[in-house]
């Protein structure tokens, strides 16, 4: 995220998404530059996910392309942190792979939960640990999967203003939520239109 | 690219060692002491039977040890998304595999070669013998780390998948029992480089069948 030319960008020409023998969506073309944002909608089951993750290159389209220019940070359900290790040590994992400098948990509302195992960890509380982890990657490129599922009201807060400094900075970001998600500037997303 | 890979080999480590959500050293060696055991009882005290078939009882008894940690080597971390992060960020699935086979050996083939040593002591092998099984193990065990690892990749997210896991091995380690143990009987010294051989074609295929097998999960 240093970079400051800020040539990130993220797009998707004529996507289509299989999953088994059903073909989700078909048609879906988005092109996202350096400091926009994107809310992808729809109910549960329609692809969301998948959408990310074809995004994400973890999914190979049906069809179409995907052109991504900078690294991706993926939140989605899996937190990617060890149950058993204390939290610290379990982003502490991720920050020395991902050689980030400092500790993302503050803002979080994390400092006092660093001493705690991931296991005993709540729902909010894993999800914040898991924005705190793709903090530290430094990544461009956001995708959010029901970034606000089991967070209180000030959490929310504090990821959606995560999310908009994330594009102030000239990052890109994506989020998949049922739910509402305030960011300023941002495009809307309804994946019905896309069903097959 | 290896300043993650010792990263991954120091996570993987206290992941298998400690007694965490792998389970740790202890438990497979204990079993194996648990097995060699078991046999003195069941032949009784027949010494020269017990002599000629002891190497062939920790064999045996190593191969059902390194079963054991088999649901917990892959599927905990393709179950948690680690996996995907390690995607996103660009590291192979093929070097992530190879740390974990290094790993995975380190935590259970030096500690069954040691435990090898009472084992040895209860069944009366003798000095001669003891000194081929060790060789053998230290030849055989990275061959079936690898599997090990291989066959935790290929049943990942079965249902049963640990059964499964246990049902795999067996059949493919044969060729490392057979060239191992045989190497216990007189004049079978060829049987060592014959068991470090089929170590060394598992460990050569087991990195790329492994990467295949995760990736295949994403699909």
């Amino acid at each position: 995220m240093q970079g400051v030319g800020h040539d990130w960008h993220l797009a998707a020409t004529e996507l289509a998404c299989r999953r088994g023998d059903r073909v989700l969506f078909r048609g879906l073309s988005l092109d996202l530059a350096a400091g926009q944002a994107l809310h992808v909608t729809g109910a549960n089951g329609i692809g969301k996910s998948s959408l990310l993750r074809l995004l994400a290159g973890l999914l190979q389209p049906y069809a179409g392309t995907v052109d991504r220019r900078g690294a991706i940070g993926l939140a989605d359900e899996r937190p990617a942190l060890d149950p058993h290790l204390p939290l610290g040590q379990a982003l502490g994992f991720w920050a020395a792979l991902d050689g980030a400098a400092t500790r993302a948990s503050e803002g979080l509302g994390l400092g006092g939960l660093l001493d705690v195992p991931v296991r005993y960890l709540s729902t909010g509380q894993r999800k914040r640990a898991a924005l705190a982890r793709l903090i530290g990657q430094q990544a461009p490129i956001w995708l959010l999967d029901e970034p606000l599922n089991g967070l209180d009201r000030s959490a929310v807060a504090a990821v959606e203003a995560l999310a908009a400094h994330h594009c102030a900075a000239g990052g890109i970001c994506v989020v998949a939520s049922h739910q509402s998600f305030a960011l300023s500037g941002k495009a809307e997303l309804a994946l019905a239109e896309f069903a097959a | 690219m290896i300043a993650p890979l010792g990263l991954m080999l120091r996570r993987d480590l206290g992941l298998l060692l400690r007694g965490g959500r792998r389970g740790g050293t202890v438990l497979p060696l204990l079993f194996f002491l648990a097995v060699t055991m078991l046999f003195p009882f069941a032949i009784g005290p027949d010494a020269p039977l017990l002599a000629r078939t002891g190497g062939g009882v920790i064999w045996v008894a190593a191969l059902l040890a390194a079963i054991l940690p088999l649901d917990r080597l892959v599927e905990p971390d393709l179950e948690l998304g680690f996996f995907d992060q390690w995607a996103l960020r660009g590291l192979a699935e093929e070097w992530i595999v190879a740390v974990r086979i290094v790993a995975h050996w380190l935590s259970f083939g030096p500690p069954l070669m040691l435990a090898s040593l009472p084992a040895a002591a209860v069944l009366g092998l003798d000095g001669a013998t003891l000194r081929t099984v060790e060789i053998g193990l230290l030849a055989g065990t990275p061959g079936l780390a690898a599997l090990g690892v291989t066959v935790a990749a290929l049943t990942a997210g079965l249902r049963g998948g640990a059964a499964l896991a246990g049902l795999l091995v067996i059949p493919l380690a044969v060729p490392l029992l057979v060239f191992g143990a045989g190497s216990l009987a007189p004049g079978g010294e060829s049987g060592l480089a014959l068991t470090a051989a089929a170590s060394l074609v598992l460990i050569a295929i087991a990195p790329f069948a492994s990467a295949a097998a995760i990736r295949s999960h994403r699909l």
